[in-house]
């Protein structure tokens, strides 16, 4: 019967199968293989695609018979009935522990598919509404600004250059504003233990959830109201976006600060230099290509930002280079704006402009996966020098 | 013998041990040093303070112009000096609750993903594209949103209140429409807080001992078991806490809305067509740019009511979760 024979009970001599009623342990050197789990087996295999298709041929009989239409239903029923036709399946086969493993497996990677859906969703969508508007005539979409914009003004007469300028002019001042502050406060929480910093630590982390229209809400009570017409600018956009940046690029450089070996800078110090020569020759060489994702990624972020820039930056349909003085115009702002205006092409062009951003924003996220990638210390750039000879 | 033997000159006190004394150095570099490190960390304290202080200030007038109404009227009219809120902080919390709802199971299961069913070499990609997610701007979502979910969302919407609507909140507003609804922004604000959920429960999940994970592999558990048994008891804390910073940025998302949702400020349970509920963030994107000084005070209000809900949401989210390592 059982494989799990105690040894001693039978002690049946080889060649005798039929010997004493119940089989022996008798070791066939043929049969006896260590026992491997394989991860995929053939029944598993057969099934799960069976399953799936039984439970397909299911749905889609349903459908058909009751003449609905709709391929995302259909496709979510489809999801059900396999559930309960592989929970079946899978109970009578195996029992229900295995049962629970095979389904919560299942929901986990339709989980995980799922999560994938809308990013290639909203970036296929735009390239599909965008690209055609921002490409048609190339360089001229992303050079021209908005001054042709009309009612009945067609695509090609218009371009998000002066939005453009004005995105990385005022990225640059929130990156300017926040990034040493930034990176001081930062030192300051990974070294200290005292009260005061934990309540800045708390405040970091306050801010890091704040909501974006609050960043300018503040700009515009604190710098735009009381200088009135003259107060929209780069500059305030700027200002709002460094409000938004700061406690990720805190949060992210006392992550990065944190991980440098403390034997680094101990021997630093103990051979006698001063602190300050601490953070600037050892901690902050090593933490460099952490720090750099750091703020490429929290550009990318405030760059797609529009609440904050709202109200500061005024928007303007031509270039104005000098985000001192002056209203400014931003790509998101362009985008806010052009939906909300009259005219036959403008929702193409607010698309043309999303494509913009958006392409803005997947070169900024690949230069920090590629910097990041570097190993500390290294240089960013490597240097284009001859190779060692062996 | 008259040799006089010298002695060679003592070298000064080279083996004499006189310990050096150590104290910090405290070069005036150095004093500067601290000095520019607290006053950068005391700038960063400022601006939250100047955010609370320039909000109530600013938002003072409409309070004292109201009273308490403000916080428990039902009607948002400025034009006839009637502020009540309840319209916009229940629809902000709907909103942030819906995507909740939404995002939780997705985000747990591309968690528990990546971090237990994807061999290894994946990991860095799949990480890297819920980053992406994170990354995309908010307007873009929005616009996607107007133009394509809100229309792809509506069938679903119908089929629900066509169905469920014994349930107060399958209902809609306005008999016969389904879309730019509570419902529609709270589905694509989902999308925007499944990265934050994710990567908080993916570091809690990560930080469940490995020796009892396989140990329980070990004895014949299976993977499923190690998840339920293991992982998720140890993390329940930071699960919870993700959640929570999760609601927090849907109470906070504003672009998204602004473009999505169509309102008249009604107080109702009805999530599942336009001209419910109203929100926060977009009455003030959309009334502060036109609005009269104390219509825009009673906005200023509002923004310091959401920061400081934004702001209690995230201290109970971070209590929670540095309470993970206590606990287990």
């Amino acid at each position: 019967m059982s494989r799990l024979t105690p040894l001693t009970k039978a002690p049946v001599a080889e060649g005798s199968p039929a010997g004493g009623g119940a089989p022996g342990p008798t070791i066939d050197p043929a049969t006896d293989r260590p026992n491997r789990r394989k991860r995929v087996t053939t029944d598993h295999l057969v099934e799960s695609i069976g399953s799936a298709l039984a439970s397909l041929a299911i749905v889609w009989l349903v459908f058909t018979v009751s003449g609905v239409s709709a391929p995302f239903g259909l496709a979510v029923a489809w999801c059900g009935v396999f559930f309960a036709v592989y929970a079946v399946v899978c109970w009578r086969a195996h029992g229900v522990l295995l049962m629970k493993d095979r389904l919560g497996t299942v929901a986990i990677w339709l989980g995980g598919l799922i999560a994938m859906v809308p990013l290639a969703g909203v970036i296929g969508y735009v390239i599909v509404k965008g690209a055609s508007v921002a490409l048609a005539d190339f360089p001229h979409f992303f050079t021209s600004d908005m001054s042709q914009l009309t009612a009945s003004a067609p695509t090609t007469a218009v371009g998000a250059g002066a939005a453009i300028v004005g995105t990385i002019e005022q990225v640059g001042i929130a990156a300017v504003l926040s990034v040493p502050l930034g990176i001081l406060t930062a030192t300051y929480l990974a070294d200290s233990r005292s009260l005061f910093s934990k309540i800045v630590g708390y405040v970091v982390d306050a801010m890091t959830g704040a909501p974006a229209i609050i960043a300018g809400l503040f700009i515009y009570l604190f710098w735009v109201a009381p200088r009135q017409h003259s107060g929209k600018s780069g500059l305030a956009a700027g200002m709002a976006l460094a409000v938004m940046m700061l406690p990720v690029v805190t949060r992210a450089a006392q992550e990065v600060v944190q991980i440098v070996p403390g034997s680094l800078r101990e021997a630093a110090l103990a051979l006698g230099a001063p602190q300050w020569r601490v953070l600037l020759r050892i901690v902050l060489p090593t933490a460099r290509a952490g720090l750099m994702t750091a703020v490429i990624l929290g550009v990318a972020r405030i760059a797609g930002e529009t609440a904050p820039v709202l109200f500061n930056a005024g928007g303007n349909e031509t270039y104005n280079w000098n985000p001192f003085s002056g209203q400014q115009d931003n790509l998101p702002f362009r985008i806010y704006q052009l939906i909300f205006q009259p005219g036959v092409n403008v929702i193409k062009d607010a698309w043309g402009v999303s494509f913009v951003l958006v392409l803005l924003i997947l070169i900024l996220f690949v230069m920090a996966r590629l910097v990041g990638s570097s190993r500390p210390g290294r240089r960013l750039i490597p240097r284009f020098s001859r190779s060692q000879p062996e | 013998m008259t040799t006089v033997v010298e002695m060679p000159m003592e070298p000064q006190s080279v083996d004499e041990d006189v310990p050096i004394e150590l104290h910090q150095s405290d070069t005036g570099a150095d004093r500067a040093f601290r000095i520019v490190l607290v006053v950068s960390s005391a700038i960063v304290l400022a601006i939250l303070v100047a955010v609370v202080v320039f909000l109530a200030v600013d938002g003072w007038p409409a309070l004292r112009a109201s009273g308490i109404k403000f916080f428990t009227g039902a009607t948002w009219a400025p034009d006839l000096g009637r502020f009540g809120m309840l319209p916009l902080l229940v629809g902000s919390i709907a909103i942030a609750i819906v995507a909740l709802v939404i995002a939780l199971p997705i985000s747990l299961a591309t968690a528990l993903m990546i971090n237990e069913y994807l061999p290894p070499r994946l990991r860095p990609i799949l990480t890297g594209i819920i980053d992406l997610l994170a990354t995309v701007p908010s307007i873009v979502y929005g616009f996607w949103g107007l133009a394509l979910i809100s229309g792809l969302q509506a069938p679903w919407a119908k089929w629900l209140v066509d169905n469920f609507s014994f349930v107060p909140f399958f209902r809609t507003p306005q008999p016969g429409t389904y879309v730019n609804s509570i419902f529609a922004c709270g589905l694509v604000c989902a999308v925007t807080i499944i990265p934050i959920i994710t990567s908080v429960s993916r570091d809690v999940m990560s930080q469940a001992p490995r020796d009892v994970c396989e140990a329980a592999m070990g004895l014949g558990g299976t993977r499923w078991g190690m998840v339920t048994d293991v992982i998720m008891p140890f993390s329940r804390n930071g699960i919870l806490s993700a959640a929570l910073l999760g609601l927090g940025r849907g109470l906070g998302e504003t672009m998204i809305v602004v473009l999505m949702l169509s309102t008249s400020n009604k107080l109702t349970l009805a999530i599942m067509g336009p001209q419910g509920l109203g929100s926060i963030a977009k009455q003030i994107t959309q009334d502060f740019p036109t609005a009269t000084t104390i219509d825009k005070s009673g906005l200023v209000l509002l923004g310091l009511i959401l920061f400081v809900s934004t702001l209690v949401v995230n201290a109970i989210a971070r209590m929670v979760v540095n309470r993970v390592g206590r606990t287990a």
